[in-house]
């Protein structure tokens, strides 16, 4: 029986706050909720969505899988065999999308892979064979994968494998090439496709020997540790770039390759912060992915852009990508560069937002806040926000300025719609033009309407009622 | 020469209580002649060409209507810098709040931040649903103050809380006292033995002031919504409520208030109530049935507590003489009786009472179908002929704008209507006070009600629902609707009654 007769009345009020302050009035215990209307076009699609009998087991089932997953790392591999990858073949960030209408990082990166795969003899001549059709396109999440930025993994790059030892199963991701001038911020000059020849050829087997000697990495616990060190695990990675080295370094030296190459390959690790994104987000990924398939989860699975276009999956609702046109980051330039220069929205990374890391971690990492002249206060803030809008509260992530509490995770659809607050998402940012590579980082959301049209699904894809769920209960 | 502004803003929300304190504050400024800053709902852009404004294109329920008339430009300018002011306040401090302690956005994360209770929605009827499915889910009972919720959401809330061993009190809740605290629109009652399951929230209160004033206090009073006991569903909350009062330690005695309901429902709660412990006391205002009043007697009775002489002002009139205290000159030709009610089971108590002497009364709410009136004909102005009774806080004329216990003003302009229609003679008014009413109703219903005495000798009675602790202070506002001419009663029913008299003398 209720215990509404039992216990001190607190009141917790919605709506007018006239009725609030009467209540406060006889000294009863008030909170008052901030309520305001839904997402425009969700009205009537919320009502089916939340009675959907399916939801509330689907979605803790869908939170449970995904917490439940740790990810290691245990191999480092080329992408043809490991992926099935074809010469011609390439995978790219975000949601689906044609040559035709790729942005430019995402046309520098194709262009850039196609030189380094001997495909074309130059970028010009890829851009004219993309522009034929003669590259096969398909989103990195289509094989388990994802790639950060422009996220293109062509056969002969090499991939981290991570694997959840319970349940055997797998993700991928590329290897991080360190900022400015690279391929995945559509940079493809001579030194880029130089980088990319020594990491396929040395960095990739050093780091294949080094794991394989030393065991499987436990990625889950350097990302549980590194949010207690200022890292949230997208635009900031140093610390889990170093304990990574850590671990690694050891056996990178017991390899028996040479000492030069091994020197290189730790000055390169080292000095790039943001190695460590590309094991956070496979980690991610593998947590996600566990979550996905549950009929009648509200829960995202996937977000991810291409830099045209912002794409999310839902568990309830497959493989079916929502998307919308991308949002440009607002943010800090480097050098010259300005708000003109940068390309809509771009990456896979956003899976970290997704599992509950990056904006969602932004207390544990204040720093990140400066990149649009915010406070740490201001970090805080959106972490605290983002708990309106999740499932659950991440059991290993916990952040010390918020007295440990565990990172929101597991982002419902129903929740962005009542709320209307959007996923905060920390990202960098790649020149519009092809060949230019970074030009800044910042920080973005998604179009809000991915979310409404995510939502239309959920309501179509509802069974229809069984008669006795509207049948007049018997008295008791 | 006068300015005129009107726009539809989208994406700009405000609750209607904030709105109508917008509204008063822009046609306080100087120079403005007409102002309404309201949700662009079907009623309130109904309301423009009456102001003599033109409703802008393209304007739906999620677009914030303002509309200003003023002398001149410069006054247009300085009303719509108040409109902006008043509305930005709240814009304002959420931007810089939003890194300290933010204000939870849903029940549910009030309820992570807090733990459970009791959930109090108030938000619009389209919207309630998602939040008391939240507030379910995070394990808090219900309260739907909120109308204008569809009746199988209402099913679906009602079934989701019976297995969650939880109760939802409403939609269309108005009324609830819970650990001693009165919610929505309520009274703070002392203590006592007396448990009340409503399915009306203007009959609740009837009851809780009277019971107030003879001295018996109330140990809880559950309000179930005004549909509860209708076929459709059937008496749900009601039951639920029975139980819970059932097995409160400190209830002697359960009232059940409710409008007319189903006949099934009814003869099934009674079948439920006589198999619990606690005796159970019906006050149903149906033909037949006793009114409330009557009903309250009976319960003060069987708690051996003696019945009071309710309380009129001015005092009592000798015995038998149809005679207004206030000295009212009734026109001698009969004359029409018009209700105009903020309380919806009050409107059906004075319905069944007047219509047993007077014959048939139309109304928005008819006791049957054939008397029906349009819902919003009584509203925007059409003239209709006899007896009419009107329920202001009848969904169809709360949409968009708060309930008349707060916002008189669609029942003031019909008052003055009635006034100045000469087939009028008595005009029955509610006023209720309490928790969630309006500050000081009598203050803006007493100069209405001595122009309408003044311009057609038209006799205005008025039931006075109100306990001692109230805010408005009962005798303050007593005194002053009887000093504008009113006559005025604690008791509904007499009031309907002295209403009849008045209308009978005169034939």
């Amino acid at each position: 029986m209720s215990e509404l007769l039992r216990r001190e009345p607190h009141i917790i009020s919605s709506g007018l706050s006239l009725l609030a302050e009467a209540a406060r009035e006889q000294a009863a215990r008030v909170t008052q909720v901030d309520w305001a209307p839904p997402m425009a076009g969700t009205e009537d699609v919320l009502v089916p969505v939340l009675s959907d009998q399916r939801r509330i087991a689907a979605n803790a089932l869908a939170v449970e899988r995904m917490l439940a997953v740790r990810a290691h790392l245990v191999d480092v591999a080329p992408a043809g065999p490991t992926l099935d990858l074809q010469p011609g073949e390439f995978l790219h960030a975000g949601p689906p999308v044609s040559w035709d209408r790729a942005a430019g990082p995402l046309r520098g990166a194709l262009m850039g892979a196609a030189v380094f795969e001997g495909l074309a003899g130059s970028p010009e001549a890829a851009a004219e064979l993309a522009g034929r059709g003669a590259f096969a396109l398909a989103p990195c999440h289509s094989r388990r994968a994802v790639g950060p930025m422009a996220g293109v993994i062509s056969p002969s790059m090499w991939l981290f494998v991570l694997e959840d030892p319970a349940t055997g199963q797998r993700t991928y991701c590329s290897l991080n090439e360190g900022l400015g001038k690279v391929l995945r911020y559509g940079a493809f000059s001579p030194d880029v496709l130089e980088r990319l020849g020594w990491m396929a050829a040395v960095l990739g087997p050093l780091l294949a020997a080094a794991v394989r000697r030393h065991g499987p990495v436990d990625v889950t616990a350097i990302l549980a540790q590194m949010v207690q060190m200022g890292d949230e695990g997208h635009n900031r990675n140093r610390t889990g770039t170093l304990m990574l080295l850590r671990d690694l370094l050891p056996s990178m030296v017991e390899s028996g390759i040479a000492s030069g190459d091994i020197a290189r390959a730790a000055a390169f690790i080292g000095g790039n912060d943001h190695f460590f994104l590309n094991l956070s987000m496979p980690a991610c990924k593998l947590a996600l992915d566990a979550a996905r398939d549950i009929p009648g989860a509200t829960m995202v699975v996937a977000m991810a852009r291409n830099g045209t276009d912002f794409g999310i999956q839902v568990s309830g609702t497959g493989d079916e990508w929502f998307t919308a046109p991308a949002l440009t980051p607002r943010g800090l330039f480097l050098g010259g560069y300005g708000p003109g220069d940068a390309s809509p929205d771009i990456g896979d990374s956003a899976i970290t937002e997704t599992a509950g890391l990056g904006g969602f971690a932004m207390a544990a990492a204040p720093a990140i806040a400066a990149l649009v002249g915010g406070t740490a206060a201001d970090a805080l803030g959106t972490t605290r926000r983002m708990y309106e809008i999740t499932l659950a509260e991440h059991p290993l992530y916990r952040v010390p300025a918020l007295e440990f509490r565990g990172t929101p995770a597991g982002i419902d659809v129903t929740l962005v719609a009542r709320t209307g607050i959007l996923p905060q998402i920390n990202t960098g940012m790649a020149g519009k033009v092809a060949g230019t590579g970074q030009v800044g980082a910042g920080l973005v959301t998604p179009p809000a309407a991915v979310f409404p049209a995510a939502l239309r699904s959920l309501a179509r894809s509802l069974p229809p009622l069984r008669p006795d769920e509207t049948a007049v209960s018997s008295s008791s | 020469m006068s300015a005129e502004h009107v726009e539809a803003r989208p994406g700009a929300y405000a609750d209607s209580v904030t709105l109508m304190r917008v509204s008063a504050d822009v046609r306080q400024a100087d120079g403005v002649q007409a102002a309404l800053i309201a949700m662009a709902t079907e009623l309130n852009l109904g309301l423009l060409p009456e102001m003599g404004f033109r409703p802008p294109q393209d304007a739906g329920p999620n677009h914030l209507l303002v509309a200003v008339r003023a002398s001149d430009d410069a006054a247009l300018a300085g009303a719509l810098a108040v409109v902006d002011t008043a509305l930005s306040a709240r814009a304002l401090s959420a931007t810089l709040g939003a890194s300290l302690v933010q204000a939870p956005r849903t029940t549910g994360a009030a309820v992570r931040a807090g733990g459970p209770g009791l959930a109090l929605i108030s938000v619009p009827g389209r919207y309630a649903f998602a939040e008391a499915m939240d507030a379910l889910e995070a394990g808090c009972d219900v309260m739907i103050f909120s109308d204008n919720v569809p009746v199988e959401e209402e099913i679906m809330l009602k079934d989701f809380a019976a297995r969650r061993d939880l109760i939802v009190m409403g939609p269309d809740c108005g009324t609830a006292i819970v650990g001693g605290v009165g919610l929505g629109f309520s009274h703070t009652l002392a203590a006592g033995p007396v448990g009340i399951v409503a399915a009306s929230g203007t009959g609740a209160q009837q009851v809780l002031c009277l019971l107030d004033y003879a001295g018996a206090g109330v140990s809880a009073a559950l309000g179930v919504g005004g549909r509860d006991l209708s076929a459709a569903i059937g008496g749900r909350s009601a039951r639920a409520a029975l139980a819970l009062l059932d097995a409160n330690p400190g209830t002697e005695l359960i009232m059940v208030v409710s409008k007319p309901p189903a006949a099934e429902v009814a003869a099934g709660l009674r079948d439920f109530a006589a198999r619990l412990q606690t005796p159970v006391q019906f006050a149903l205002v149906a033909p037949g049935e006793p009114d409330l009043t009557a009903a309250t007697e009976t319960a003060i009775t069987a708690l051996g507590l003696p019945v009071p002489a309710w309380p009129r002002w001015p005092g009592e009139v000798p015995d038998g003489e149809v005679r207004s205290g206030a000295g009212h000159r009734v026109p001698q030709n009969g004359g029409a009786l018009r209700g105009l009610f903020a309380g919806g089971t009050l409107c059906d108590e004075a319905m069944v009472i007047a219509s047993d002497r007077l014959g048939p009364i139309r109304s928005n709410i008819p006791l049957r179908p054939e008397l029906s009136l349009a819902a919003r004909e009584p509203v925007l102005g059409a003239t209709v002929a006899g007896h009419v009774m009107i329920d202001f806080g009848d969904d169809e004329l709360t949409m968009g704008r708060a309930h008349p216990m707060i916002d008189q003003s669609l029942r003031l302009e019909r008052l003055a209507a009635e006034a100045a229609d000469p087939a009028v003679s008595v005009v029955l008014l509610d006023v209720v006070l309490g928790h969630g009413a309006h500050p000081d109703p009598a203050a803006e219903l007493g100069p209405a009600i001595a122009a309408a005495r003044a311009s057609g000798g038209v006799a205005v009675v008025v039931s006075l629902i109100g306990a001692a602790s109230d805010p408005q202070r009962l005798g303050r506002q007593a005194a002053a609707l009887q000093a504008a001419g009113a006559d005025v009663f604690a008791s509904n029913a007499a009031a309907a009654r002295f209403a009849c008299d008045l209308i009978e003398g005169a034939l």
